[in-house]
């Protein structure tokens, strides 16, 4: 997390979000560049305060700040415009094996309406992004990855779609402009359900619908997340994404807010989650990121994606490192903090995340260690600003996740 | 009292400072979660890294306003953050410190400067 330093550099960034509209737009103009949601106007009139990311400008909290959304989302419904996601279109009767040859996960074993999780893969065995894909049964699969990755990821794609094209295949790809809005809590059917006409008990974790929502024609919903509760998220025409979120938001059903990035973060680690760029990235296999199970056994077989044989190969004799939580107290652990064996004596892996928990009120964080210290329970010292602080390697999520899941 | 430009205000009795950061200070950090406060003895010059508060989202430092060393710190705070949020002037004030150099205090600004 960032260190701020308190001065007029950050005096004016406060300024710049501060008493609405007209003051954005003047002091902007040098981030002329930055892009816009469909909701932007909606966050500035519930007070968000704004903030580059992505290339986007994104709200990060609002009046309640950052612990106060977090817990809202645990205990009644939050909803976060995630607009800025990349999302795509692929069609064509080759599709499935299409992303096959820049992905993991067998995509033409998943069911009408499946989706999953996967990660695209360099030759390297390292990780270009992760992303979920989801195989509707309208002739095209559903695919959303990282705000921070939709330059290269589109780049990726296309240009695995020219060759694949030039040898036969049969596929079209495509960027679906839509708003997408992530409605996540525990209260969320009940906010959700009067919106719909179809049971939402028939829409388990990880599987994708299309239909009217409240009124709004066009719409996808999709029973998945990034919190770790039970929510959906819904690709939304643009032209009608406020009346969508001031819907949902008006819910006489539960108490509904809008949260911020801020939140989004912490309520991921909470989760266990990664977040590209920190906790995966180019230099991770899936292997040392924990994340073996998304190669399916039947790519592992065939070799067939990208780093497939170091991938494979990791998997048989263990990667030398792994990616493990860990609980702290005392000062809050964040990205790159040097991690050390209980005695202090050896330096085995680095942080890549970590915030102080709201849920939990400790101090929750995930990194890089040796794969010999990435057992449960192994005590490690983890150093902040000169300090050793002692932690415990934990199982992830650290708080448990509420994922609708039929048994 | 007085404030300076990283947001800290400073309330002068006899040779004792005491510091804390401001209301401005603690509305942009939002809920800190852990304060990290110097220990008695410190000595700091004006501009060094006397302090740590850190919320959910990010770690931030406290400055030494002047030069001077630490007679008190305010163990409160340590066992209840929250006090900064909500008494930035009052309880949650955060170390004070024996001003070593008087000739600093006019470096500072008053609250209309502020």
């Amino acid at each position: 997390m960032a260190h701020i330093r308190f001065g007029l550099k950050n005096l004016r960034d406060v300024l710049n979000t501060v008493g609405g509209r007209s003051v954005s737009k003047r002091f902007l103009a040098q981030d002329a560049e930055l892009k816009r949601t469909a909701l932007y106007d909606f966050h500035l009139a519930e007070g968000a305060k704004m903030v580059p990311f992505a290339g986007w400008e994104m709200p990060v909290k609002y009046k309640g700040g950052i612990t106060e959304e977090h817990l809202h989302v645990r205990q009644q419904v939050g909803i976060f415009d995630v607009s800025h996601m990349l999302q795509t279109r692929v069609e064509g009767k080759d599709r499935k094996e299409f992303m096959e040859k820049m992905v993991v996960t067998d995509i033409q074993a998943l069911q009408d309406n499946q989706g999953t999780l996967t990660v695209f893969t360099n030759d390297q065995g390292g990780i270009l992004d992760d992303l979920i894909i989801n195989n509707t049964d309208k002739d095209y699969l559903y695919v959303v990855s990282n705000a921070g990755c939709a330059d290269a990821d589109l780049a990726h794609m296309k240009a695995t779609e020219a060759s694949f094209k030039k040898s036969g295949g049969d596929v079209k790809l495509s960027v679906i402009e839509n708003a997408l809005l992530a409605v996540q809590g525990p209260q969320m059917v009940s906010v959700l359900q009067p919106g719909v006409d179809f049971d939402l008990k028939n829409l388990p974790f990880m599987t994708t619908t299309e239909g009217k929502v409240f009124g709004v024609d066009g719409c996808r919903i999709t029973r998945c997340g990034y919190t770790g509760e039970d929510g959906v998220e819904i690709s939304v025409p643009q032209s009608g994404a406020e009346k969508l979120l001031a819907s949902l938001l008006g819910s006489s059903q539960a108490s509904v807010k809008l949260i911020g990035l801020g939140a989004r973060d912490s309520l991921r680690l909470e989760a266990g989650l990664c977040l590209y760029g920190n906790d995966i990235d180019a230099t991770t296999s899936p292997v040392e990121a924990n994340l073996t199970w998304l190669v399916s056994k039947t790519r592992r077989q065939k070799l067939d994606f990208p780093g497939a044989e170091i991938i494979v190969d990791q998997i048989k004799k263990k990667p030398s490192k792994r990616r493990v939580g860990f609980v702290s107290s005392g000062a809050p652990i964040r990205g790159h903090a040097k991690i050390f064996s209980e005695d202090g004596s050896e330096l085995i892996g680095e942080t890549t995340s970590g915030c102080p928990s709201p849920s939990l009120k400790v101090n929750v964080s995930m990194g890089y260690v040796k794969t010999p210290f990435a057992k449960n329970g192994t005590k490690v010292k983890i150093e902040v600003r000169k300090k050793m602080i002692e932690g415990e390697v934990s199982k992830m999520p650290f708080v448990p996740s509420k994922y609708f899941i039929l048994k | 009292l007085k404030y300076n430009e990283s947001h800290e205000w400073i309330r002068i009795n006899g040779d004792e400072a005491t510091v804390g950061i401001t209301e401005y200070a603690q509305s942009l950090l939002g809920d800190l979660v852990y304060v990290e406060l110097p220990e008695i003895g410190d000595e700091f010059a004006i501009g060094d890294d006397a302090c740590v508060v850190e919320s959910v989202k990010a770690a931030s430092d406290v400055y030494a306003p002047i030069d001077g060393e630490v007679i008190e710190i305010n163990e409160t705070v340590s066992n209840d953050p929250a006090l900064v949020n909500s008494s930035p002037y009052q309880d949650g004030w955060l170390f004070k410190l024996k001003i070593t150099d008087e000739s600093q205090l006019a470096g500072l600004m008053s609250a209309e400067k502020y």
